[in-house]
């Protein structure tokens, strides 16, 4: 990176540090924290996404999509999320293999599931055999996102149906006596409404979000755990130019800040907006901002 | 091989007793319900530990932070912010690996390298702060007629926090402190996948659930049926502290009751 660095034997003290903390790995690992704000970034309007439509599945009058809405919630929400993760990384995968299976080799005629393998032709394989290392890693980045939104979409979703429920039901009276109809009646008035009722419980989501994404690293992707393992493990001079001992304890401290001051700043920028929505409104918390005023 | 061989067998092999191979091939059904059961005995146990042990220090954090010394409150502050600001799971690596530094110290901190004590101590430390924060929020809403109330009957002191302001913390937090006690069993399968070693694969129940579905490449049946007992560890404890809840709220108007109500839209 510097020019200094061509020779690392000659080094010591703060510019050893310079050069050692900017190597290729290094880089990797400043990278890999692009991927999880990429992770966030992707995840947070998909889980949305899905809770929105679980909450309105679980309200429906429709009873056996109600009963689907309800027991998406229920589940996802009474089982340690982490089994989740692992559950649908190999169950999503297998699923889409499968599906593909069908669709490109119809004359098949071997089971799936031979004992203890799961055999598809070779044409319905995800990525396939020979696909470049990228492709791989996008598709695991994309199946990590599915199960992110899945499984955070259940507690989007959970918000999202008590917020529904919180809307005054005076409203939606006077929107029924006015001759509306109730799909109207669910996207005029219901759902605009909504939104500042859910905004607490969708930042303590966001909150969470932030803290489940080093379980990106249990799904097989290459995040700053990975990283930190990696870099941070005793290294002998034989096979790289900046030996040093155990110092993954370090590596983990610095994610432990990093993870402190991301949550920091979230609540901080949640509180303004939260500070601005409640603004003018007829809540105790816009009624406290009026008296301040 | 029966099902009732099989239990005898692995029924306590999370623990080390019983047959030491893990089952290779052709898994049946019961090895997976047993091994798996077998593992909810760590989950169990680390939870339970954490829930005991965190109670205390939980109290003793949320005093600090509603006290208005600077010398209590801050350190509560910090504390509860470092434990609630950050991943659990990357607070099992740090202390995991803080732990093996300290063993080469000296080997008296040897046993804090292993899951049953310095996984114990990391949930216990966690726990505390989470409902920490729970029983300051409550320790706040404590209604001032309470207080006033008991100032004229000439409460004070210890006599008061024990009689009059520690039951109406805990009757109010109660509900919030149930949801906290159900997603701390849920964060104790996070154990065995952040840095602590399954020695001898004695792991817990995901740790075998994630071993039967690595060699079956099956996931419906394993993860289904570690779903099942987190379901059923979940009903105990609702239920359970639902019978404390009752209490707490015996003196009260049955109307008035505080319902224990389930909101789980917390995870660490």
């Amino acid at each position: 990176m510097f020019g200094f660095c061509t020779d690392p034997d000659t080094l010591s003290g703060l510019s050893w540090m310079a050069c050692y903390l900017t190597t290729g790995k290094h880089m990797a690992i400043y990278w890999s924290v692009g991927t999880v704000l990429l992770l966030l970034a992707i995840t947070a309007p998909a889980a949305l996404a899905f809770g929105f439509a679980g909450a309105s599945a679980a309200r429906s009058r429709i009873l056996p999509l109600s009963w689907l809405g309800r027991g998406y919630i229920a589940i996802v929400r009474g089982v340690p999320d982490i089994a989740f993760f692992l559950f649908f990384v190999i169950a999503l995968d297998q699923f889409f293999e499968w599906i593909r299976h069908k669709a490109k080799c119809p004359d098949w005629d071997q089971p799936i599931r031979q004992g203890n393998d799961f055999v598809v032709c070779a044409e319905a394989k995800l990525p396939l055999g020979n696909a470049a290392q990228w492709v791989h890693e996008t598709y695991g980045f994309f199946l990590a996102v599915l199960t992110f939104a899945i499984v955070f979409g259940a507690f989007a979703a959970n918000v999202l149906f008590g917020a529904m429920r919180a809307v005054p039901r005076a409203q939606m009276e006077t929107a029924e006596a006015y001759g509306m109809s109730p799909r109207q009646c669910y996207w005029r008035i219901l759902v605009p409404q909504m939104w500042v009722y859910a905004l607490p419980g969708l930042s303590n989501l966001w909150m969470v979000l932030i803290k489940a994404t080093p379980l990106l690293f249990l799904l097989g992707v290459e995040d700053i755990v990975y990283w930190a393992r990696e870099l941070g493990g005793a290294k002998t001079a034989r096979f790289t130019d900046y030996p040093h001992g155990d110092w993954r304890m370090w590596y983990f401290l610095a994610l432990l800040v990093f993870y402190l001051m991301f949550t920091r700043v979230s609540e901080i920028v949640l509180d303004r907006i939260m500070k601005r929505l409640t603004h003018g409104q007829a809540t105790s918390g816009g009624e406290a901002q009026r008296k301040a005023a | 091989m029966s099902c009732l061989q099989t239990i005898a067998d692995y029924g306590l092999r999370s623990i080390g007793i019983g047959e030491r191979l893990l089952p290779r091939e052709d898994f049946t059904l019961c090895q997976q319900f047993t091994l798996i059961g077998s593992g909810m005995i760590w989950n169990v146990y680390f939870g339970l530990i954490a829930l005991l042990t965190g109670f205390f220090l939980a109290t003793a954090v949320a005093l600090g932070k509603a006290s208005s010394n600077p010398l209590a409150r801050k350190p509560s502050e910090w504390f509860i912010f470092v434990f609630r600001g950050s991943p659990l799971f990357i607070q099992f690596f740090f202390a995991y690996f803080a732990f093996l530094s300290l063993k080469s110290v000296s080997p008296v901190f040897d046993p804090l390298t292993s899951a049953w004590l310095g996984a114990a101590i990391v949930l216990f430390l966690n726990t505390a702060a989470y409902s920490g924060e729970i029983f300051y929020g409550a320790l706040l809403s404590i209604p001032k007629g309470d207080t006033e109330a008991a100032d004229a009957y000439g409460f004070s002191g210890m006599t008061k926090f024990r009689k009059i302001t520690w039951p109406t913390m805990l009757r109010l937090a109660w509900p919030a402190y149930t949801n906290e006690a159900i997603f701390l069993f849920h964060a104790t399968t996070l154990v065995y996948f952040s840095g602590f070693p399954a020695w001898r694969q004695k792991g817990d129940a995901l740790y075998y659930a994630n071993y039967f579905a690595d060699k079956t490449f099956n996931p419906f049946v394993p993860y289904p049926i570690l779903a099942g007992y987190f379901i059923l560890v979940t009903l105990v404890i609702i239920s359970v502290f639902g019978l404390v809840n009752r209490r707490l709220n015996r003196h009260l108007p049955q109307e008035v009751r505080g319902r224990l109500k389930m909101r789980m839209n917390l995870i660490r």
